[in-house]
C-alpha cells in the first residue's frame, strides 16, 4: 500500500471509518472520531477496554491505512529503558576496539547502536506507527519514562546527545485496565474506551474476518456470544474467539455435524476456562437455540 | 486568557470543563483547550460531534461514564434529569478509601439456610482500647522476612553475577583498551506484596481490634502491603493505616468501615474484591493472609469459587482462624472442608504472637494445609 500523509487520510471521521473498513477493521463512529482527532490533533491515542475487544487490531489497521510499518512495544512488569529506548551493542564495541589496534575507532558510532521501538519510531516518524501494548502491565517508573517521551518526542543518549523527531509520530497506547493509569498520561492522550460491539456489528466483523461463514451462522454466533458475555464468567470471550468459533463450527458442519451439535462441539475455541465451561454447559443448548431462532 | 477575551461561542465548552471539575472529575486546562480544538476540527456538524469530542479529550473514567453523560446532557441540552444509581438489595458495596464515591458491584447469591452468622447488616462504629504490645519487632523484621521474587531490574554486585558489559566497557575505554577485573551485575530480588483481608463480622468481634493493630504494623513495615476489611461490605483501609501514629490510624480505619460486627457474606465480598481489576491486581503474585473464622452464612459455593480464584492469582493463600487456637479444632465444617484443598496454610489466628510468627515465616516453604490437617485428624 502506498505511503499517504496523515492529513489526506483523516479528512473526516467517516473517511477514517471507511478506510479502516477497507483494511478489514470495522470501527464504530465513536472510535473513528477518536482516531481522527488523534491524528489531526497530533496527540497519542489511548485505547482502553476488556481483553479481546480489538485494541491491538485497531492499531494494526491504523498503520495499514496510513501505509506505515507498525512498531510494537509489548510492556511487561520490569520493562526498562534498554528494552524500550536503545542499547549499545557491547560485543561489537569490544571487537572493534580489539580490531582497531593502533587506529582510532569511534565506538559510539551508529553501527553499535541497537534501536529499540521508541528510538526506531523517532528516527522515521513518517514511516512508522508506534504501538505501546498493554501499558498497564509495566510499572510506574516506565510510565513516567514514557510520559517524558510522549510529551517531547526526544531521547537523550549521553554518549551522543539528544535525538529529536523531525515530525510528530503517531502513537497508540493500549491498556486492559488491570490497574489505573497515571492521570498525567491519560491527560496527554486522546482517550477511547472500546466496548464489545453490538450483535449486528459483531456479525459483520465475523463475516469479514472468518474464512467462509454463512451470514446466518455469523448472526447466530454474534447473538450467542453476546448472551454468554452477559454471564458472570472469569474470562468472557473476545471478538477473536467469536470469529474462531464461527469458523470452527462451519468446518464441523461441513464435516457432517448438524447445526446445534456443531456449535457445541466447537465450544473449546470460544471458552478456554474449565470453570467457565462447567458454568455455561447446563444452559448452552438453550443459548444456541435462542441464537439460531 | 480571561473568559472575556474568548469568542462568545467558546464559553459553553469552558463552562463544561468547570462543571466537571466541580463534580470531582479531574480535567486539566490543556484538556479543555484540546476539547475546543477537537470541536473545531469536527465542524461541529451536530451535538453528537461535540459529545464524541468531549469523550475523547476529557477522558472520563469508564466507571463514571454515565455520570459524565448526564452532566453533558444537563449542560448542553439543559435537561435536568440526573442519573441516580439504584441501590439493589443484594449488591456488595465497595468502599475504596482513595476515592470519594462508592462503587457497587452486583453479586449473584443463592441462599440455602445456614444459621451461624446473621444476614442482617448491623452498621455500627467501634472504638478501640489503647494498649501496647510487641508489634514493633514484627514491624522491623517484616521488610526482610517477606517472600521475595526476582525482579527484572539488575543491581551492581561484587560476586555471584553476570558480566556487566556496559560498565566494563566504560572501564576498558578509560583504561585505554586494557581489561581490568570485570564488573558484575545481578538480578535484583524484591519482596512480594502482602495482602491482608480482615473479617469484621460479629463472630470475629473479639479479634478484629488485634487484627487491625497487626495490619497497621504490616502496612508500616512492608513496602507493598494492602489491607481490606470484609463483612457484609468490602472496604479498603490501606491508606488509613499508612498514618504512622497507630491510634490515629486505627481511629481513621474504624470510621471508614461501616459494617462492624454485622453478618458475614464472605464469598460474595471476596468475589466483589476479585471483580475490581485494580484490587485483584493486588492479589497477583502476592502472599494473601485471610483473617477469618470462615463461618459462611448460607451456601459456601461462592466462597469456594472466590478462594479458588484467589489462590490461582496468589503466591501463597493462607487462612488464619481464631477457632484453630483450640487444640480440639478440626476443619470439619462443610465450608472449611470445601476450601481446604485450595489453601496453602490453615493456621491458628487467636493470638497476635502466633500470627506475627506465621507471617514472618511466609517465605519458608511448608506442606499444604490439606496434608497437615489430614495427618492431625
Amino acid at each position: 500500500m502506498p505511503k499517504r500523509s496523515a492529513e489526506t487520510v483523516a479528512t473526516s471521521p467517516e473517511a477514517v471509518a471507511s478506510r479502516l473498513a477497507a483494511s478489514r477493521y470495522l470501527a464504530d463512529e465513536s472510535l473513528a472520531t477518536a482516531i481522527f482527532l488523534a491524528i489531526r490533533l497530533g496527540k497519542p491515542l489511548l485505547l482502553e477496554g476488556a481483553p479481546g475487544v480489538g485494541k491491538t487490531e485497531a492499531a494494526k489497521a491504523i498503520a495499514e491505512v496510513l501505509g506505515r510499518d507498525l512498531v510494537r512495544l509489548q510492556c511487561y512488569e520490569g520493562i526498562d529503558a534498554a528494552h524500550a529506548l536503545y542499547e549499545w551493542n557491547y560485543q561489537r564495541q569490544l571487537l572493534a576496539i580489539r580490531h582497531a589496534g593502533e587506529h582510532e575507532v569511534d565506538i559510539y558510532d551508529d553501527r553499535f547502536l541497537i534501536a529499540r521501538p521508541l528510538l526506531q519510531v523517532l528516527k522515521a516518524p513518517e514511516k512508522r506507527v508506534l504501538l505501546v501494548d498493554e501499558i498497564d502491565r509495566s510499572d510506574h517508573e516506565f510510565e513516567a519514562l514514557l510520559l517524558e517521551f510522549l510529551s517531547d518526542f526526544q531521547i537523550s543518549i549521553p554518549e551522543r546527545g539528544t535525538i529529536r523527531a523531525t515530525a510528530q509520530p503517531i502513537v497508540i497506547l493500549t491498556s486492559n485496565r488491570t490497574r489505573e493509569l497515571a492521570e498525567a498520561l491519560r491527560r496527554r492522550c486522546v482517550y477511547h474506551w472500546i466496548t464489545y460491539p453490538d450483535a449486528r456489528r459483531e456479525a459483520e466483523i465475523i463475516m469479514l474476518r472468518a474464512g467462509d461463514v454463512a451470514e446466518a451462522t455469523a448472526r447466530a454466533v454474534a447473538a450467542a456470544v453476546r448472551d454468554i458475555r452477559a454471564r458472570p464468567l472469569a474470562k468472557p470471550p473476545g471478538i477473536a474467539e467469536a470469529v474462531e468459533w464461527a469458523n470452527a463450527a462451519t468446518i464441523l458442519e461441513k464435516g457432517g455435524s448438524p447445526w446445534p451439535e456443531a456449535f457445541r462441539r466447537a465450544i473449546g475455541v470460544l471458552i478456554k476456562d474449565e470453570e467457565d465451561l462447567s458454568c455455561i454447559a447446563p444452559e448452552f443448548g438453550k443459548i444456541v437455540e435462542e441464537a439460531l431462532a | 486568557m480571561s473568559p472575556a477575551a474568548l469568542p462568545q461561542g467558546a464559553t459553553p465548552f469552558l463552562g463544561f470543563g468547570r462543571l466537571l471539575r466541580r463534580y470531582g472529575f479531574s480535567v486539566a486546562p490543556e484538556q479543555v483547550s484540546g476539547f475546543m480544538q477537537a470541536v473545531t476540527l469536527l465542524g461541529p456538524r451536530s451535538m453528537a460531534d461535540i459529545r464524541e469530542a468531549a469523550l475523547a479529550t476529557l477522558a472520563p473514567p469508564p466507571d463514571r461514564r454515565d455520570e459524565f453523560e448526564a452532566h453533558f446532557r444537563s449542560h448542553f441540552y439543559g435537561s435536568t434529569a440526573a442519573v441516580v444509581g439504584g441501590e439493589a438489595d443484594e449488591e456488595t458495596r465497595i468502599k475504596d478509601d482513595g476515592e470519594t464515591s462508592e462503587q457497587e458491584i452486583e453479586v449473584v447469591r443463592q441462599e440455602q439456610g445456614g444459621e451461624l452468622s446473621s444476614a442482617s447488616e448491623q452498621l455500627s462504629v467501634r472504638e478501640f482500647s489503647r494498649d501496647s504490645d510487641g508489634l514493633a519487632a514484627f514491624r522491623r523484621k517484616l521488610a526482610t522476612a517477606l517472600p521475595a521474587r526476582r525482579s527484572f531490574r539488575t543491581v551492581r554486585t561484587h560476586a555471584r553475577g553476570k558480566l556487566d558489559l556496559r560498565r566494563s566497557l566504560r572501564e576498558i575505554v578509560s583504561a585505554d583498551g586494557d581489561i581490568p577485573s570485570p564488573l558484575l551485575r545481578r538480578r535484583q530480588t524484591v519482596p512480594r506484596k502482602l495482602l491482608i483481608l480482615i473479617d469484621v463480622s460479629g463472630s470475629m468481634k473479639l479479634y478484629t481490634s488485634d487484627y487491625l493493630k497487626l495490619a497497621h504494623a504490616a502496612v508500616q513495615g512492608a513496602d507493598r502491603a494492602e489491607v481490606f476489611t470484609f463483612g457484609t461490605r468490602l472496604t479498603r483501609i490501606t491508606s488509613a493505616l499508612r498514618i504512622r501514629d497507630r491510634d490515629q490510624a486505627l481511629a481513621r480505619a474504624a470510621a471508614q468501615v461501616d459494617d462492624w460486627d454485622g453478618g458475614t457474606r464472605m464469598g460474595p465480598t471476596l468475589l466483589a474484591f476479585l471483580s475490581v481489576p485494580r484490587f485483584s491486581a493486588f492479589a497477583r503474585g502476592a502472599a494473601i493472609v485471610i483473617l477469618s473464622d470462615a463461618l459462611e452464612r448460607g451456601d459456601h459455593a461462592e466462597l469456594e469459587t472466590a478462594l479458588r480464584r484467589l489462590s490461582a492469582r496468589a503466591f501463597r493463600l493462607s487462612l488464619a482462624t481464631p477457632l484453630a487456637g483450640d487444640p480440639r479444632f478440626r476443619p470439619a465444617t462443610a465450608a472449611l472442608r470445601a476450601i481446604l484443598p485450595v489453601l496453602d496454610d490453615l493456621v491458628d489466628g487467636s493470638s497476635i504472637a502466633g500470627l506475627t510468627d506465621f507471617i514472618l515465616s511466609l517465605a519458608r516453604p511448608a506442606p499444604a494445609a490439606a496434608a497437615i490437617w489430614r495427618r492431625v485428624s
